[in-house]
């Protein structure tokens, strides 16, 4: 008998791996690409291309130079790049959409040491970094299958800061014709990935949950159409696919719950009194760096044990 | 074969021995005594390498073939002293895997304390079906050993808990349990139902404090098997010496559950389920969740052995180990709502302070954290060694 393997147990594993969690939120992912595609035509499929594509070459890349070990096989790269694509205009330059993937995956990710030591979304700061630098491409809207590319106001501005435009009907609300990023616009489709990922069991409901009914209540207190609040901007897409980050977001039952809460309260916070319309980018940044804190002070508490 | 100090061989080499001929005595207190399962001539008395990698010493018994047996004497048991000192004398130790020498656990000091005996028939690690055969075939032996518990712990609630899968047994036990006043709880087929805290847990709703034993909670925890071993020998006088094994896996070709005298080698036993159905690459003491995997076939059945598992390379490879991407599902699994998360972080750094902290004394190594991990990553093999550590300082003060 030739020398057995012997380990310590478990001896079986429930086959999931860190590949096929990302495969599941590609596929949660996919209504809103398409959406955007058949919203905003070819030119969003060559950004989501683009990003997916910069983004594994950047992680690829970057590893190699660092002698590390390759980890594009996770898909996570895959992600960061689809979900910044959905996060940016349809008329971004080429150039400015690699640049961002190279702050998602290099600054944001890599420096920090790779896929689970970020303590930032790398979309979501690629994101900001680029609005910061290029604010007037990363804020010219285009209304989907409009004639030519007439630029509009979204449906934030026209309601929180009364810029001109007239709000889009609900039910263009929904299907997503009305100014705003590639993938962020349709709203059933970004619910159909939710609940993808929801009986796919890789996100739960606490944090989306609680993010949007956040928003809800506020909106209702502050006399806001509550509706147009939840559907609009970033808040679905920011909600579902970017507060539920696994590294960057608490991994606790109340953590996620307190972690939803505050996205929630930034979000309204920023869209009401700040200089931006729209604030969910920033209000899921600020919650990451709180994150380590939020997760220590909702330990679990252990059976039949003190509170730790 | 036991936890405790090992038994002292009670045989020299050249002796006969018959079937169920005691063969080493209990090596102390917390120890228990020896019964061929063979007989034979002894051959030697050597040392032998076990699963966990200590050596403990070993009686080999050339088998005659003959399997002639001692006269069985059933012992007089008529006080709570004899019956205890039957459960010492039986040879009986926690059948159910940890192997604890059984007349220490119901040898209770203080009757006032106790208000559960729970039967644990649970059996909740895939592949095993040793205990479900042991209430199928031996029913009545198995509802006469309640009968004595029953007798010698009056008043005391006698439950028996058992995971829902075991539809047969449950329907064949009902009718027993009802004439005979014993309640029958059915528990959802959840790993790690059997274990221990979680079992008296879901019983009785009390929570088993961080290094209690379930005594402190008023309970006493009996794995099927052994009260039946037990009863076996208060009845007929015959003790421990034979063993039901399940013995299954991908590399096996008759899976099948077997009555094994102990010591038998676990190569014979293979080879009597049909031998290797292709080359195996892990074997296994016990289930895939808990088990230890041993070097080569050529280990003994112990008394607490209670599957022997085979496997081919494909079940025997796990997935690579990766980065942890914090995702939680460790600490959503955990059935003791541990972290195993940050306990890996504490251990890492050897912060003993963190990891007494987060409480790693009380995880049972049911190994879920560890199955569920998306990124393979060795969370309760971390636990074991971290409790390791605390250990090690706690011997050093």
């Amino acid at each position: 008998m030739s020398q057995l393997i012997t380990q310590i147990s478990p001896h079986i594993h429930d086959k999931t791996s860190t590949q096929k969690i990302m495969l599941d939120v590609i596929i949660a992912l996919l209504p809103a690409s398409i959406a955007g595609v058949a919203l905003f035509g070819l030119r969003a499929l060559f950004v989501e291309l683009l990003c997916v594509v910069a983004c594994v070459f950047f992680e690829w890349a970057f590893e190699k130079l660092c002698k590390r070990p390759n980890t594009i096989g996770d898909l996570s790269a895959v992600v960061t790049g689809l979900l910044l694509a959905l996060n940016l205009p349809v008329d971004i330059e080429a150039w400015q959409a690699v640049f961002g993937c190279a702050v998602a995956i290099i600054v944001t990710k890599q420096l920090f040491g790779g896929i689970g030591k970020n303590f930032a979304n790398p979309a979501l700061t690629a994101r900001i970094v680029m609005l910061m630098s290029f604010s007037a491409t990363m804020s010219r809207w285009t209304l989907p299958n409009g004639v030519d590319a007439t630029t509009t106001a979204t449906p934030l501005a026209i309601l929180i800061s009364n810029a001109e435009g007239e709000l889009p009907s609900l039910w263009h609300m929904l299907i997503g014709l009305r100014g705003g990023c590639i993938g962020e616009t349709c709203a059933l489709a970004l619910m159909a990935g939710g609940v993808y990922l929801l009986v796919r069991k890789v996100i739960t409901w606490h944090t989306p949950v609680s993010c949007i009914l956040t928003v809800a209540v506020l909106a209702l207190i502050l006399k806001q159409n509550v509706i147009y609040h939840l559907l609009s901007g970033g808040l679905l897409i920011g909600a579902i696919f970017m507060a539920t980050d696994y590294a960057t977001t608490p991994c606790t039952k109340w953590g996620k719950v307190i972690f939803g809460v505050g996205c929630g309260f930034l979000t309204v916070v920023i869209r009401m009194w700040s200089i931006y319309p729209e604030g969910v980018s920033f209000a899921i940044l600020l919650m990451n760096i709180l994150t380590p804190f939020i997760e220590r002070a909702t330990l679990s508490r252990p059976f039949g044990g003190d509170k730790t | 074969m036991h936890i405790g100090a090992p038994a002292v061989p009670a045989v020299n080499v050249g002796d006969e021995v018959k079937v169920g001929q005691l063969i080493a005595n209990a090596g102390g207190a917390v120890s228990s005594p020896i019964y061929s399962g063979v007989s034979g001539k002894v051959k030697k008395i050597d040392e032998m390498l076990l699963s966990n990698g200590s050596k403990s010493p070993a009686i080999v018994i050339e088998c005659d073939m003959k399997q002639e047996t001692v006269e069985f004497i059933p012992p007089v048991v008529e006080t709570f002293e004899d019956f205890i000192k039957a459960a010492s004398l039986s040879g009986v130790v926690g059948l159910g895997g940890a192997g604890f020498p059984l007349h220490i656990k119901l040898g209770i000091k203080d009757m006032s304390k106790l208000d559960y005996v729970i039967i644990n028939c649970a059996e909740c690690e895939g592949y095993i079906t040793s205990d479900t055969r042991t209430m199928l075939e031996k029913t009545d032996e198995f509802m006469d050993g309640i009968a004595l518990i029953q007798r010698f712990y009056p008043n005391k609630k006698v439950i028996i808990g058992i995971e829902d899968n075991k539809k047969q047994c449950i329907d064949k036990l009902k009718p027993l349990c009802k004439a005979q006043n014993v309640e029958i709880k059915v528990l959802p087929s959840v790993y790690p139902t059997g274990g221990e805290k979680v079992l008296v847990y879901n019983i009785t709703g009390r929570m088993i404090p961080e290094g209690k034993l379930p005594l402190d909670v008023g309970a006493i925890v009996i794995n099927c098997t052994t009260l039946t071993c037990l009863q076996n020998y208060i009845r007929n006088g015959i003790p421990l010496y034979e063993k039901t094994v399940t013995v299954d896996g991908s590399a096996v070709n008759e899976p099948k559950n077997v009555i094994v005298p102990i010591g038998t080698m676990v190569s014979d036993v293979i080879e009597f389920c049909g031998g290797y159905k292709e080359e195996p690459k892990k074997i296994l003491y016990g289930g895939t969740m808990m088990g230890i995997s041993v070097p080569n076939d050529s280990v003994p059945i112990l008394k607490n052995t209670n599957a022997i598992l085979a496997f081919g390379k494909k079940e025997a490879t796990l997935p690579k180990t990766t980065e942890c991407i914090n995702c939680g599902r460790c600490v959503q699994h955990c059935p003791m709502k541990l972290m195993p998360t940050m306990i890996n972080i504490a251990y890492e750094h050897k912060d003993t302070q963190k990891l007494a902290k987060h409480k790693v004394n009380i995880c049972m190594e049911c190994g879920c954290c560890s199955f569920v991990c998306p990124a393979n990553r060795p969370l309760v093999q971390t636990n074991k060694l971290a409790k390791a550590l605390l250990r090690q300082q706690a011997v050093k003060k």
